[in-house]
């Protein structure tokens, strides 16, 4: 096990934006069903270092590699479709669509239908299983026939979580998912992404701002500060560490 | 059916009963429409620029992209069946296939330079190759009659081996003509927008970044809605000369681009069938105001910006939504 290559890995990398060194030499490790957390404050470099993982722009130095293989130069969609499902720090669905429709338009993409201007009635089951299972997963299915953009807060992004799902990911990406949200929607997402790692065994990256939640979710964490990366360990770790008491938590956030 | 393909909701009673209502009326068309005081070529009429305006809402209202040159591909449409009436084969079918490829064609190699533009670039790119075919036809006396138009072609009648359709001489049986190509090509866009395909189109329109991130080729979708949706407007263009048996070089201008947009957002670009209402509005505004005054786009103009501000929905939007469907 010990020689297997880890599920996604950072080495070295950097973005620089003109003379802004936005992140600058982050390596990190992510092993295979762990729930990994990045928090740091902001204008850390957190979501610039998501953008280079998932593609949204290539690093101008070092190397993304997903299950040992080199993609720093994949493009974002031939990312999506190695196994990379990321949610964004503004939730992006689709509003004026239905639960389903939403789940439905991830499902047909991620089996490559897209093209298709017909489907038999053995892929149509095929999409509509699919659909359902994402949505029960992600307690939408008394939603399913509502639009998005009439839901909480809290379900849209369930329901974007559950887009990430039906493209059947093997790493998935959060970008602060209970961002904005009050207590109940934080501990309604918080439970689903539970679940996601604990029973689904997905390998999981979020970034997030709520310490409550990291230190409730996250196997390890990853502390950026200014680009660079500050500190990595367990909850227990981190919390204990001075740097970091220093950076980050002992501010107020 | 039109909320149905735009949110992705089953087709309720309602879309039915709106779909029955609408096929009713225009199946009807050469029995009421005298007694109102119209006459079948305007229906003709408000049938060419209703399917140009649906197909051009395959792309605005249906995958969130602004063309500003649709005129161009209706332009050529016309042209293309002109043409061919003309120097080819006095084939009205062939005539029809031709208009449909030329224009079809042209906007589907056009469409490769678009793609990566986006909003306001995209709309500015359009309106110059619209102008650019306007500019050709305009000035190319010998091929295209220039400033005068292309005349001296008629539609001929439509040849079945066992017998022959009069589409030429008999206005009532070009009406169905019409009609028929008409339901055929709308049928075929609404089988399109259910589809996956459609689907991604719709997915492109709520939210791009999303699409792109579910592992979508955005691009190449735009292109593919862009060239589907100019093969239909060509459509459209080559009815509109077989109904005057005349190609128009304003029929290639900016105006008619820009008619095109009024007509789909008056009628609601956010319905499959509203531009079709728009239609409706619009060339009976054009007949009526016309026979009275010169200045009838002045008043064209006032019914949109009154329609724009009142219902931004559009007539069909507003009253979908009255309805709750």
């Amino acid at each position: 096990m010990s020689d297997e290559a880890p599920k996604l890995e950072a080495r070295n990398v950097s973005k620089n934006f003109g003379n802004l060194k936005a992140v600058s030499g982050v390596s990190m490790r992510v092993g295979h069903g762990e729930l990994r957390a990045i928090i740091g404050p902001n204008g850390a470099g957190k979501t610039t270092f998501f953008n280079l993982i998932t593609g949204f722009f290539p690093p101008s130095s070092g190397e993304i590699r997903l299950d040992g293989h080199d993609i720093s130069r994949v493009p974002a969609a031939a990312r999506v479709k190695m196994g990379m499902g990321r949610t964004f720090q503004i939730t992006e669905i689709f509003p004026e669509l239905t639960v389903r429709e939403n789940t439905r338009i991830a499902v047909e993409t991620g089996l490559g239908f897209s093209l298709r201007a017909w489907l038999n009635a053995a892929d149509r089951k095929r999409v509509a299983d699919a659909s359902e299972e994402v949505m029960t997963m992600a307690n939408l299915t008394s939603k399913a026939d509502r639009l998005v953009g009439e839901l909480s807060h809290g379900d849209q992004r369930s329901a974007e979580i559950a887009m990430a799902l039906a493209l059947k990911p093997s790493l998935l990406l959060l970008d602060e998912p209970t961002a904005g949200m009050g207590d109940e929607e934080t501990y309604q997402v918080t439970g689903l992404i539970r679940r996601l790692h604990r029973d689904s065994k997905y390998t999981i990256v979020l970034i997030e701002h709520d310490m409550r939640v990291v230190f409730h979710l996250a196997d390890r964490i990853s502390v950026l500060a200014e680009g660079k990366l500050l500190a990595e360990g367990t909850p227990e770790e981190i919390s204990a560490n001075e740097h970091v008491q220093n950076a980050y938590l002992g501010k107020a956030e | 059916m039109s909320t149905a393909m735009t949110t992705g909701r089953a087709p309720g009673t309602r879309a039915y009963l709106q779909l029955g209502i609408i096929w009713a009326l225009l199946l009807t068309v050469p029995a009421w429409l005298p007694m109102l005081g119209g006459y079948t070529a305007i229906a003709g009429r408000v049938l060419v620029f209703a399917l140009a305006a649906m197909s051009f809402n395959m792309l605005l209202g249906f995958t969130g992209v602004m063309s500003f040159g649709h005129a161009a591909y209706f332009g050529l449409g016309a042209y293309g069946a002109g043409l061919t009436l003309k120097y080819v084969a006095a084939s009205t079918p062939l005539a029809i296939l031709a208009g449909t490829l030329l224009g079809g064609i042209a906007g589907t190699l056009f469409g490769l330079l678009l793609v990566r533009r986006r909003g306001v670039y995209f709309a500015m790119v359009t309106i110059a190759f619209g102008q650019v075919c306007f500019y050709i036809a305009y000035k190319w006396d010998s091929f295209t009659g220039g400033y005068d138009g292309l005349r001296g072609f008629l539609r001929a009648p439509i040849d079945l081996g066992f017998t022959k359709i009069d589409i030429a001489g008999n206005e009532t049986l070009f009406y169905f003509f019409v009609l028929l190509v008409f339901g055929l090509a709308v049928g075929l866009q609404a089988l399109i927008l259910a589809s996956p395909f459609g689907r991604t189109l719709l997915a492109i329109r709520e939210n791009e970044r999303r699409a792109r991130f579910l592992g979508l080729p955005v691009e190449r979708h735009i292109w593919l809605s862009f060239s589907i949706s100019c093969f239909f407007t060509a459509l459209a263009g080559t009815l509109y000369a077989l109904l005057n048996n005349f190609a128009d070089p304003l029929g290639l201008n900016y105006v008619m681009s820009g008619n095109i947009v009024m007509i789909t957002v008056m009628g609601g670009m956010r319905t499959f069938w509203g531009p079709l209402v728009g239609a409706v509005l619009f060339v009976m505004l054009q007949d009526y105001v016309s026979s009275m005054t010169t200045n009838w786009m002045f008043f064209v103009g006032t019914v949109f910006v009154a329609v724009v501000l009142f219902f931004p929905r559009g007539l069909m939007g507003m009253l979908q939504k009255r309805s709750g469907a």
